[in-house]
């Protein structure tokens, strides 16, 4: 990675700190001692499951919130601060601005993921007293939740490069619901006929497919996942969130910033 | 004291105030606002539209809707409600979301299927509710076991419930005692020993203590309808011979030759009234029971659990 690519994701981390962001950890923790506490009282013999279950979704969640609020804001606060001609005026291609503020943001989401999970695996310790083998299939979910917060990302990215803040988070957050029923969408596409059928397989492809790296139930139930799940997960994130950033720096490649 | 410390120790004062005031009030009104009856609601009855609704993370809202299952059913327990009306759906919801969430079975079906107070009084649902488990998690020995103990206990029929225990026996590791069950409701199913071979495989069974303490309590109730069952025979007995009824349950002692006064679980002795009938003498002590409680008799508080049997 060329070095003005680490300055602009290592600024873009930097900002992201000081905007207090990582102060979600607090609420993170306290809803899950809480869960951790508490939900032996008030239920029967769901603990574990509770806490992976939460915890694994609170990650998600405070993710992806933190994803696009602070994704849709890093072209257009650039844009608005004017701090964005000053940037492209030094030997730096927008290209770079993009992949940069990109790393940046997954950067800050790494670290934040990286906490949150030494929390589930405290609240995990805290309710069974010893971890056990199948634990560690926490860590394949947390993975898959990384690899979701890039997609995000990427989407936030390219939403904010033609868009308004409103309208990004709009797009954003509209595209991860769609995501989340990618299995259904494609069941639907595959009951209609002719031209329809066409345009409905089309858009069911084109959204991320979410349902597919949200593994929480089964590693909650500690059900072992496929190393080629792992593999295509993998593989599969990695193009759609080249795909997103791809499009973001076409567009902003041909977006005239006078 | 600086202005900015001023308006510090104002607005803090405000604060604990409001705070405390709001707190107040909304007891205030609870207590003049006819009760809420909103554990009575269920907006979305559709588990299909539950799953949508959580977005994916059915898994949580598994959890919630569990939870909310067991303060639904502790709640109406407790006040010795007698309809339970959103059980049913409510553990219909959560195992649509989590299939593989066994305490929704294997608690679900003990609220779905007794006789109010104890459940619902729903056998049925607690059958499909059973059938929907196994259908999911065919490879789980338990979920057969408390089908068939379902049939057993509340419907009576022993024959569904030998067929379905010979069923979860040949899942691979079944518990032995499932070919032993089977083989019972073939030739003895209405026995006592059935019924205690049964509730000891519930208590060896499982780690929770619920359902362990559950099976204390019935085990101790069996002893109970078993002993009465008895000395009711040899009351018969002493009748038959001497054409009158035994002034006391030492006399029945005596006269029948039995090792001492026959005593309950905790050691109290069993009473006889003047028109011959063998009472136990603390029935709130044994919920569980059939026999062996006085005329009109109606259990005047929970069940009481006990932890060693």
């Amino acid at each position: 990675m060329n070095a003005r690519i680490v300055h602009i994701a290592s600024n873009t981390f930097r900002e992201a700190v000081r905007d207090r962001v990582l102060y979600n950890l607090i609420a993170f923790a306290l809803l899950l001692s809480g869960a951790a506490i508490f939900v032996g009282q008030i239920s029967i013999d769901i603990e574990r499951l509770v806490v992976v279950n939460l915890g694994l979704t609170a990650v998600s969640l405070f993710g992806v919130v933190i994803a696009i609020f602070i994704g849709i804001g890093l072209v257009s606060k650039e844009i608005e601060k004017r701090t964005l001609y000053t940037v492209l005026s030094r030997p730096v291609r927008r290209w770079e601005f993009i992949i940069g503020k990109f790393f940046g943001l997954a950067g800050t989401l790494v670290v934040n993921t990286f906490f949150m999970a030494i929390g589930v695996f405290g609240a995990l310790l805290y309710v069974a007293h010893k971890f056990a083998a199948p634990d560690a299939l926490i860590l394949v979910a947390l993975y898959f939740i990384v690899l979701e917060f890039l997609i995000i990302c990427s989407l936030a990215l390219l939403f904010s490069s033609f868009s308004s803040p409103l309208l990004s988070a709009v797009f954003a957050f509209s595209l991860f619901v769609i995501g989340s029923f990618a299995d259904d969408l494609r069941g639907f596409a595959a009951l209609t006929h002719g031209f329809t059928r066409w345009v409905a397989t089309g858009a069911a492809y084109l959204v991320p497919n979410f349902s597919a790296l949200n593994v929480i139930s089964a590693v909650a139930h500690q059900q072992s996942l496929g190393s080629q799940l792992i593999l295509q997960n993998t593989i599969y994130a990695l193009f759609y969130t080249a795909m997103a950033l791809s499009g973001a720096i076409l567009i902003f490649e041909r977006r005239n910033l006078k | 004291m600086t202005s900015t410390q001023r308006t510090t120790i104002v607005a803090t004062a405000c604060l604990v105030v409001s705070m405390t005031a709001c707190v107040l009030l909304l007891r205030h009104l609870d207590q003049i606002r006819p009760q809420a009856t909103l554990e009575d609601v269920l907006y979305i009855t559709s588990p299909k539209m539950v799953e949508r609704a959580s977005l994916g993370f059915d898994g949580l809202a598994a959890c919630l809707y569990w939870t909310r299952t067991v303060q639904y059913f502790g709640h109406r327990h407790y006040n010795r409600e007698k309809t339970y009306n959103e059980l049913a759906p409510l553990l219909e919801i959560t195992t649509a979301l989590d299939p593989k969430m066994f305490p929704a079975y294997q608690f679900g079906a003990s609220f779905l299927a007794p006789a109010p107070p104890n459940g619902a009084g729903e056998p049925d649902r607690a059958i499909r509710l059973m059938q929907f488990g196994i259908e999911h998690n065919p490879d789980n020995w338990q979920l057969y076991y408390d089908l068939g103990f379902v049939y057993y206990t509340e419907l009576k029929d022993y024959k569904k419930a030998g067929e379905v225990f010979a069923r979860g026996s040949v899942v691979p590791g079944a518990h032995p005692f499932m070919k032993l069950l089977a083989a019972q409701m073939a030739e003895h199913a209405g026995d006592f020993t059935t019924a205690r071979l049964l509730w000891s495989a519930t208590f060896e069974s499982s780690n929770e203590t619920n359902i362990k303490q559950n099976a204390i309590a019935h085990l101790r109730a069996i002893q109970v309808d078993e002993d009465i069952t008895n000395l009711q025979a040899a009351v018969t007995r002493f009748g038959e011979r001497t054409g009158r009824l035994p002034a006391s349950i030492s006399e029945l002692v005596s006269a029948e030759h039995l090792p001492g006064v026959p005593a309950d679980p905790d050691g109290n002795p069993y009473v006889l009234t003047p028109e011959g009938r063998v009472l136990v003498a603390n029935p709130d002590d044994f919920p569980f029971i059939t026999k062996g409680m006085p005329p009109g008799y109606k259990p005047s508080a929970l069940p009481k659990f006990h932890t060693q049997s």
